[in-house]
């Protein structure tokens, strides 16, 4: 069974699931949400004061995600670079090291930001466009509340494997986005899609960084002009292919930082062409093409 | 030309008196306020120049001890009425500045002007909003404050206290500044000016022509590590554009009372630059964003206070914004 269809048999949010206020708000501010990334109403009362806190969420994301599945904790298999303590909670930096004795064998790395009103921060499924060397992916993540953020991968053999870090770092998921706000709206939608040599990897493995200008909006971000929410608005699928063959897929959510940025290792191989599309909740497409110079 | 009906009043209000008072004859003997001070203990305040009171505030972060006077603030008292130029970071110390304007003059408050939006300059203003004056700030600083005011609420009273955040919310701007305003205290004026994107979005200075004297705002730190939440090309182009205007003497928004021009604003510039030529050769490399802020701009480590607590975060803001180029 995949994890898409689990998640939508019984969706994230759930029964005794998270915590504050906002998340309430986020409930509301979310309609058009996939079921995968919305909160479904709350069931339970909020816990008070630092029961918030103290409360566990993982128990019942686990479940959602994974059923009664096995995840093994991994810390030799897979590594998850998260800062102890983070300089911005709007624009956390992880990184994931799948080493090549196994990366072939990876279907799908799921980032869980466990006390994150929207816990699923993404979802990569990955394709042979990937390659065989060792495989890393940055990211840049809100985190909402001192949290654990946990990455899950699940082999071609059916088995997950999980390593989890925990984070120091609060309020990203409401912070403004946009230092500049005009200067933002100006250039929503403007990509960037960068090639070059993985470092410390052979010739048969390249590093691509894919950048798009976009709010990410998380429905948690007041306009002030209105005094309202502004809804939810942000980038829900990416895909990113190499000569047509399927680097990885990634299903986003509200967890990611505004203008999301990724950056991905890849097989090189064939004329080496690199494309990406992205598709945010409006129904908005971004493309953008790259190919290595002097091809 | 901004007028309102406090500033009508404030003419109305005075007859003749001297334009300013003497340049040194006050000095606020209460000390900077300490743990367990009277609500609204007059703020020391020094002249820097005719008619012109700078309170220092502390390098530092919100605490309970300093409830929130991490910032400078002032005041230029005209024939007519008074200018309030930030106000502190919490209406404890707004009422503080308060009190140290009343030691100086009676003239009326006219305006209370921001010169953006952070806390510790704007978190004073609930002491000086009794419906006579007005609020002042960037035609911007209206979005950028209410973006973000429930988020200062909740970190600030918790940073602060029951007891210092006591009195604190948000006044938002009434007066927007788009360009340049000119406002009329009696017998002296001082000049507004709206920025582009530098510290923040929302940076105003103020001129007073009558003395030269230019408060910078957080444009301008001195001692305090600067603090970007704007960008930092932005910072370094009005830097540079700053520097050709003549001043006799600036006030930062973080530093001593008032420093020479253009001098003051070297090390500012030293950092930004370095900072900014970090990261852009980080990224050139193919550095990521995490390894850039354990790496760059280190030398700069002891010419600042402040620096662990908010270095890191600059070379991440900067990277942010200098991906795109």
């Amino acid at each position: 069974m995949s994890t898409r269809s689990q998640r939508g048999a019984s969706p994230i949010g759930l029964s005794g699931l998270v915590a504050s206020a906002i998340t309430t708000i986020a409930a509301l501010a979310l309609p058009g949400m996939p079921a995968a990334f919305a909160q479904a109403k709350m069931t339970v009362a909020a816990p008070e004061g630092n029961a918030a806190l103290d409360f566990d969420p993982w128990p019942g994301i686990r479940k959602d995600l994974f059923a009664s599945r096995d995840i093994t904790d991994e810390a030799t298999t897979l590594s998850l670079e998260a800062p102890v303590r983070a300089e911005d909670a709007a624009i956390v930096p992880l990184t994931i090291r799948i080493p090549k004795a196994i990366a072939g064998d990876v279907k799908k790395l799921t980032l869980v930001i466990d006390k994150n009103p929207a816990p699923i921060a993404g979802v990569f499924t990955f394709g042979a466009g990937a390659g065989l060397g060792d495989r890393v992916i940055s990211t840049r993540v809100r985190v909402d509340m001192y949290t654990n953020i946990r990455a899950i991968m699940e082999t071609s053999d059916g088995k997950l494997h999980m390593v989890t870090k925990y984070v120091k770092a609060a309020g990203g998921c409401s912070a403004p986005a946009l230092k500049d706000a005009d200067e933002a709206l100006a250039a929503l939608g403007k990509m960037q899609l960068k090639t070059r040599a993985a470092p410390n990897q052979s010739a048969a493995m390249r590093e691509g960084q894919v950048m798009i200008k976009h709010p990410n909006y998380s429905g948690m971000q007041m306009n002030q002009l209105t005094g309202l929410y502004i809804p939810a608005k942000y980038v829900q699928q990416l895909d990113v292919t190499r000569d047509g063959e399927i680097v990885f897929q990634l299903e986003g959510g509200i967890s990611l930082s505004e203008d999301p940025n990724i950056r991905f290792t890849y097989g090189d191989g064939g004329t080496g062409v690199l494309e990406v599309t992205a598709k945010d909740t409006d129904g908005s497409v971004f493309k953008a093409r790259v190919a290595p110079s002097g091809s | 030309m901004i007028t309102r009906h406090a500033f009508v009043r404030g003419t109305l209000a005075l007859a003749a008196s001297p334009l300013v008072l003497g340049y040194s004859a006050l000095r606020s003997s209460s000390t900077a306020l300490a743990a367990g001070a009277p609500l609204g203990a007059p703020l020391s305040v020094v002249a820097v120049a005719p008619g012109i009171y700078i309170h220092q505030g502390r390098h530092g972060l919100f605490s309970p001890e300093n409830a929130g006077d991490i910032s400078n603030c002032g005041f230029i008292v005209g024939r007519n009425a008074v200018a309030v130029i930030d106000t502190g970071g919490s209406a404890m110390i707004g009422m503080g500045l308060k009190a140290a304007i009343r030691q100086v003059t009676d003239r009326p408050i006219g305006h209370v002007i921001n010169t953006h939006m952070h806390p510790d300059h704007v978190f004073g203003n609930a002491a000086f909003d009794d419906g006579n004056t007005a609020f002042v700030a960037h035609h911007k600083m209206a979005r950028g404050l209410g973006a973000r005011a429930e988020r200062y609420q909740a970190i600030n009273s918790r940073l602060l206290g029951e007891k210092a955040f006591s009195g604190t919310r948000i006044v938002m701007p009434q007066v927007p500044v788009i360009g340049t305003q000119t406002i009329e205290l009696g017998e002296r004026s001082i000049v507004l000016e709206a920025h582009k994107t530098a510290h923040t979005d929302n940076d105003l200075t103020v001129r007073d022509t009558a003395t030269g004297t230019v408060f910078m705002g957080d444009l301008l730190f001195s001692g305090h590590i600067p603090t970007i939440d704007g960008s930092i090309r932005g910072w370094l182009a009005l830097v540079a554009r700053l520097r050709e205007e003549k001043a006799a003497q600036v006030v930062p928004g973080h530093g001593p009372p008032a420093m020479p021009w253009p001098d003051a604003i070297t090390p500012l510039t030293r950092y930004l630059t370095a900072v900014s030529a970090g990261v852009a050769a980080a990224i050139k490399s193919g550095q990521t964003l995490s390894e850039d802020a354990e790496t760059v701009g280190l030398d700069e480590k002891d010419a600042w206070m402040l620096f662990e607590e908010y270095h890191r975060r600059n070379v991440s803001a900067a990277f942010a914004e200098l991906e795109w180029e």
